[in-house]
């Protein structure tokens, strides 16, 4: 216990990078997802590119993905610091994944729904806004919460492109102190009580979105 | 509104085809329903009674031939295809004409009764909220929902969300209502609450109403003419005492007849 509370301000300062990068790449998978999920429904035109960015990034790993961003890119002269890397990676990745969780709502909206919102003359943007979405995100948040505890996991991988965050700091002591045992139960904990709080924030938004108009069926 | 757009009947249907797929739902369909008019169409499923409305409430289109509400056509002839109108403008304007009421009732069920209510003039209408609300508020109590005003679509009967669907399409003043099966997803005991607030809009003079059903007693209390239609094509019309106690066609007969026994 000495090695962790002698290391604890290095393991501080890689849970804030863990954190940082998961908040960060999740929103912008969040926005990336929802954008896309709703693209996929358009033209063909611009359907299918969605469909190919989809495809290529659920298809490959988020490690290579991070590599090909650090590794590769600077070669043809596109440089970006770490932390850009790992979030932007991490945000292409997830954002593929958190759209077919959006497509996948929104193809099983009911009809019926769409059909009511044409009898009100609503335009088509309003009954995206006031109709689909506050019953399709519905739909969709115990699947994004999933996906965000997934990213935190993943987040671990930017440790690899030499990012010091809670996985690169942990191995650092492990390294220098050859307590593995206590460094990795630090890891441990410490990824399951943020995986924690994704999942209670996610149920608690369910709640509050839903809780009034939901399973209170009782109340006839 | 133009001269011919006052003197134009609510609906006009002329020589309207349809189909799903191989199966001709309208074939060369004319029907011209005056405005105030209370029509209620009947006939077997599968008769195209449903898609009428639907069409009337552009949620499908015809292959050829001409729909007219208030005087507006409904579709535009490019390449003697029949689309719908192009731009939203037309399309919005002739759908504001037009209410409709859906069998599974179709509320909102993010919305409490007010809200869903009140939505119609505050999104399409560009009412104000406080102005909405209160329209809605009057609506529902004269539809008897009064005390549901904060009720979600869950917490209520079928026959209460259907009241609610009611006054939702009222809200935007339509002049032609729909009225797709209403009462058919309810349970008996329920239809009555529901009728009745459809008898006492069919008291509105100015109002046309065009109601499907399967249930004669609906046709009985509401309608100033039935029609019985039946693949595509208008059998039989005339007032109700005649077309359901004297039917003259024999399938009006035989339709009759098969409801009595089951």
């Amino acid at each position: 216990m000495d090695t962790i509370w002698n290391y604890r301000w290095l393991l501080l300062q890689g849970l804030g990078v863990t954190v940082q990068v998961t908040v960060l790449a999740g929103l912008l998978a969040l926005a990336l997802g929802i954008a896309t999920g709703l693209a996929r429904r358009g033209p063909p035109l611009i359907a299918w590119p969605v469909h190919i960015y989809v495809e290529v990034f659920r298809g490959t790993s988020a490690l290579v993905q991070l590599f090909v961003l650090f590794f590769v890119l600077p070669g043809m002269g596109l440089r970006l610091d770490p932390m850009t890397c790992g979030v932007v990676g991490l945000g292409l990745c997830y954002g593929a994944y958190c759209s077919e969780v959006v497509r996948g709502a929104l193809n099983n909206f009911p009809r019926a729904q769409r059909e009511a919102a044409v009898a009100l003359n609503l335009t088509g943007t309003q009954t995206l806004t006031r109709v689909v979405l506050p019953q399709a995100l519905l739909v969709m948040l115990p699947q994004l919460g999933n996906l965000m505890v997934e990213l935190l996991k993943a987040s671990s991988l930017v440790s690899l492109i030499t990012l010091a965050d809670l996985t690169f700091q942990a191995r650092s002591i492990m390294r220098l102190t050859l307590h593995t045992v206590e460094a990795m139960s630090v890891l441990l904990v410490a990824y399951f009580v943020l995986a924690q709080l994704i999942s209670f924030g996610a149920r608690a938004l369910e709640a509050r979105l839903g809780g009034a108009w939901r399973g209170r069926t009782e109340e006839r | 509104m133009s001269a011919t757009a006052t003197d134009a009947p609510a609906v006009r249907f002329a020589a309207a085809c349809k189909s799903f797929g191989d199966t001709r739902v309208l074939d060369r369909f004319d029907l011209d329903i005056p405005r105030g008019e209370k029509t209620v169409i009947i006939g077997p499923s599968g008769s195209g009674k449903s898609t009428l409305l639907r069409i009337l409430m552009t949620l499908e289109g015809i292959e050829s031939g001409r729909v007219e509400i208030c005087g507006e056509t409904l579709t535009d002839r490019f390449d003697g295809v029949e689309r719908a109108p192009r731009g939203r403008g037309r399309l919005r304007k002739i759908r504001g004409h037009v209410g409709m009421v859906f069998q599974q009732f179709n509320l909102f069920p993010h919305m409490s009764a007010l809200e869903n209510v009140a939505c119609g003039p505050r999104l399409s209408l560009r009412r104000s909220r406080v102005e909405a609300e209160a329209e809605a508020e009057a609506l529902l109590r004269r539809v008897g929902l009064g005390d549901k005003l904060g009720s979600y679509p869950l917490q209520l009967s079928g026959g209460q969300q259907q009241r609610v669907a009611i006054a939702r399409a009222m809200a935007l003043r339509p002049e032609v209502m729909l009225f797709d099966e209403v009462t058919s997803a309810l349970d008996p005991e329920l239809i009555g609450e529901v009728l009745a607030v459809m008898r006492e809009l069919a008291s509105e003079t100015s109002l046309t109403m065009l109601v499907v059903t399967h249930q004669m007693g609906v046709a009985r209390a509401l309608a100033d003419r039935v029609c019985f239609l039946e693949n595509g094509r208008l059998v039989e019309q005339g007032p109700p005492e005649q077309v359901l106690d004297a039917p003259e066609n024999p399938r009006t007969r035989e339709f009759l007849h098969a409801l009595n026994l089951a």
